[in-house]
């Protein structure tokens, strides 16, 4: 019988709703991050560097481009006889049939497939975060506790609390309290959402709470645990972990690997991330090209001028364009003179020539003014921005726009324009 | 396709000088993120070759290493795959390979052992893109025993390091002189040739039987009037780096647009083993100008015309130009670097100036501490 110590559990089926039209057409973990990666690189990545080569990756929402990603694992060594990496979608049953509710729900559909594996832990991993651990150290801790589930958190701002589940912890780290979300947190010990469950523990819960609608980790399995007088741990972590939920979060978090030494260092030899690289030519750099602290991905050829801004791979940034304080991802054009100010534009977008982005005063979205703040021009994956036109700042774009979308060549701060059928 | 591949990557040549002292020439890096043997085993790839052996000798280690998993050229398969042969002593044998006929005659089994009706034939240190579909197909249409893959050489270049060929109006070849004293005309022979599998193991075991061990000289001269040995003409970009000339140059072809749209853009790809390195990464200081930078290169200086491969740190202040700076080389501030090879891991030290005399490419060759700077 095939006995793994620990398997991971990865929950990628969100649709992170707050990144806007970024996730329009993928879900959140296959968003690209860094010029190169994709957000679940850095949980796959840290499962193969912390041992764990039995990984379940759940999926739901707008799953193909994280199956071609995945693939049998093979970028991350998880391609494996025993074990490995394995993507689940929601299946139909024979009494019944339904989508992931929740996240325990999630992980409750897939008993058997945990069972297969006859661990002794189960970690639960969310795809949506920027970090590097070690879990191994995660279950030292857990085995040295004698715990029945662990939560890895961090210390956050009290003020930011509210957004978090907060744990109350004793002189020993036991968790005495837990609070999902509160409005007035007890302390500022915030869930990282990573939890090793002993796994009896998990199995149980999860069957027990199975009516439970939408059942979920936080609110309801951690609860259940914890009344249940069960051990529960805090593992305060301390290294560099960033929630990307949002696109001014999402942007900050690219923006900070341009630092001379980020804080968040891929330059390190140990603890790699890895990803699926298509795209292997070096990158290009014309007669005429400026370049000042970026960082730029394979394939992407540099005829205009680049400043502070994270280029992804096949990037292409044709002759007088000049491209600041900006996200690009893989395989977008930019036409020649066009000027990109605060913008995140998504995979394989064309921008015609002379187009310039983020201009104006700011002034709230109309279509969504908490989504697309900060600021930031969002363009959609596929998009097509016709020449010469100018666009605000809080703008969204997603689909083929034509130069008769924008009145006098102009989408004025604020506006938004989503067309359907973005598909070239 | 119909066919086998073999790759002949186990020379060695002393005209590289310190480059190939420790590494196989196919096993030099090339335009930046490459080797040069993923451009002839990507050629067989994407011919739908399914089966291919790589016969190595010379300084095998680094070329070893490279081909460590086959997966990157699509090889990782069940049916065929890629197979590297290192001279090896049997019952019946105890000598090294003696020269590129004794070498696959020594491996003679797989041939035998395979079903495929033809051989592809090429070498580990041609740049090139080609679809061996269509040589073979030409093979068959002129009913040729052996096909040679030919490039005729712009006229300045010098051909006398190649077999320089002649053929009558119908592409059969009528003379071939290896390496003449002074070359007779500019078509060279690629070293890429399509023989008949069976054809193939009767002439090797005819010239092994005579103590005969060089395919060009021993097969295809000696042959070249009795079987019908034809030329087909290469007519895109091809180049052979086994010079130190003719490696940088062809790595500075890749400065070029066509060139580089060529290998880089157009279907179909060149393949490479997948180092997992960031994105290159410039910080304030940076100045970059007609050059190609690899993944996990971090720049802090000048850079002009240049060719920087794989995790190259570029210091702060540092001119480097017209120069080729192979994998994992670190430049201390304020170097100055012209005309110049520089041997991957090499470490350099701040304050220092290389360059390359008159024309000269020189190769640079530094191993210093690189933790105590």
């Amino acid at each position: 019988m095939i006995k793994k110590e620990m398997i991971a559990m990865l929950l990628a089926g969100g649709q992170g709703s707050r990144l806007g039209v970024l996730t329009s057409k993928v879900a959140k973990p296959a968003v690209a991050f860094g010029g190169k990666y994709r957000i679940i690189d850095f949980p796959l990545s840290n499962c193969i560097n912390s041992g764990i080569d039995t990984v379940g990756v759940l999926t739901q929402y707008q799953p193909l481009r994280l199956n071609t990603h995945i693939g049998i694992g093979i970028p991350w060594d998880l391609d494996r006889n025993r074990g490995g990496v394995t993507v689940l979608p929601p299946y139909e049953k024979s009494t019944s049939s339904e989508w992931y509710t929740g996240t325990a729900n999630a992980i409750y559909q897939n008993l058997e497939y945990m069972e297969l594996y006859n661990p002794d832990y189960v970690l639960i991993l969310s795809g949506d975060h920027i970090y590097k651990m070690d879990y191994e150290l995660m279950l030292d801790y857990h085995k040295a506790n004698n715990a029945d589930v662990t939560i890895a958190a961090m210390p956050v701002p009290i003020e930011e609390a509210s957004r978090f589940g907060i744990l109350v912890t004793d002189e020993h780290n036991r968790i005495t309290e837990f609070e999902e979300k509160p409005a007035n947190p007890s302390s500022n010990l915030a869930s990282m959402g990573i939890y090793i469950f002993s796994w009896p523990v998990l199995k149980e819960a999860l069957i027990r709470m199975k009516d439970e609608p939408g059942c979920d980790f936080g609110k309801h399995i951690i609860p259940y645990c914890h009344e249940n007088k069960q051990r529960l741990f805090a593992y305060e972590f301390n290294g560099y972990w960033k929630d990307v939920g949002t696109l001014g979060s999402y942007w900050e978090a690219n923006m900070e690997l341009i630092d001379i030494i980020p804080e968040f260092n891929l330059y390190e030899e140990f603890w790699k991330i890895y990803t699926k690289s298509d795209i292997l030519p070096p990158q290009y750099f014309a007669e005429n090209s400026k370049v000042f602290r970026s960082i730029i991905g394979e394939g992407t050829r540099v005829y205009g001028e680049v400043y502070n801004s994270v280029i992804g791979s096949g990037v292409m940034i044709e002759e007088g364009a000049v491209i600041r304080d900006s996200i690009i991802m893989q395989n977008v054009t930019i036409g020649a003179g066009a000027v990109i100010d605060k913008s995140i534009i998504a995979e394989s977008v064309e921008i015609g020539e002379g187009a310039v982005l983020g201009v104006g005063e700011e002034a709230p979205n109309t279509l969504n003014a908490k989504v697309y703040s900060f600021g930031l021009v969002t363009i959609g994956e596929n998009s097509y921005i016709p020449p010469r036109v100018h666009i605000g700042k809080n703008t969204a774009i997603s689909g083929i726009t034509e130069a008769s979308d924008y009145d006098n060549g102009l989408l004025p701060s604020g506006g938004s324009i989503i067309k359907g059928g973005a598909d070239r | 396709m119909r066919a086998i591949g073999i790759v002949l990557a186990g020379g060695n040549n002393k005209a590289m000088k310190e480059l190939s002292s420790r590494r196989a020439i196919a096993a030099m890096p090339v335009a930046g993120s490459y080797r040069s043997i993923d451009f002839a085993l990507s050629n067989m790839s994407n011919s739908h070759i399914q089966k291919v052996a790589v016969i190595t000798q010379y300084n095998a280690r680094s070329l070893n290493e490279h081909l460590s998993s086959s997966k990157w050229w699509d090889f990782g398969r069940k049916q065929g795959g890629l197979y590297v042969f290192n001279p090896t002593i049997t019952a019946d044998n105890s000598v090294w390979y003696r020269g590129t006929a004794d070498c696959i005659y020594q491996n003679i089994d797989f041939l035998k052992n395979s079903h495929e009706p033809y051989v592809v034939i090429a070498s580990g240190d041609g740049i090139y893109k080609l679809d061996f579909a269509k040589v073979l197909e030409y093979h068959i249409e002129k009913k040729a025993d052996i096909t040679v893959v030919v490039k005729e050489l712009p006229p300045e270049e010098d051909a006398s390091r190649f077999g320089v060929v002649r053929m009558n109006p119908d592409m059969r070849i009528t003379e071939f002189e290896e390496k003449p004293i002074e070359a007779s005309g500019n078509t060279v022979s690629t070293g890429i040739y399509i023989v008949r599998r069976r054809q193939l193991i009767e002439l090797l075991e005819k010239a092994a039987s005579e103590d005969r061990y060089d395919f060009v000289k021993d097969i295809l001269i000696r042959y070249k009037n009795i079987k019908r040995v034809y030329a087909y003409k290469l007519d895109s970009y091809w180049s052979n780096i086994s010079t130190v000339d003719s490696y940088y140059k062809t790595n500075m072809d890749f400065l070029k647009k066509d060139v580089r749209e060529f290998f880089f853009n157009q279907y179909p790809d060149i393949y490479s083993k997948v180092d997992d390195l960031p994105p290159a990464k410039y910080n304030p200081g940076a100045e970059v100008r007609n050059s190609l930078v690899a993944s996990g290169c971090i720049v802090n200086g000048k850079v002009e015309n240049s060719v920087l491969f794989k995790k190259v740190y570029v210091g702060n202040n540092c001119v480097i130009r017209n120069s080729v700076i192979l994998n994992d080389v670190y430049i201390g501030d304020n170097t100055v670097i012209e005309n110049c090879i520089v041997e991957s891991r090499d470490t350099i030290r701040a304050n220092c100036r290389y360059t390359g005399e008159d024309g000269k490419v020189k190769i640079v060759v530094e191993k210093n501490e690189r933790y105590n700077m």
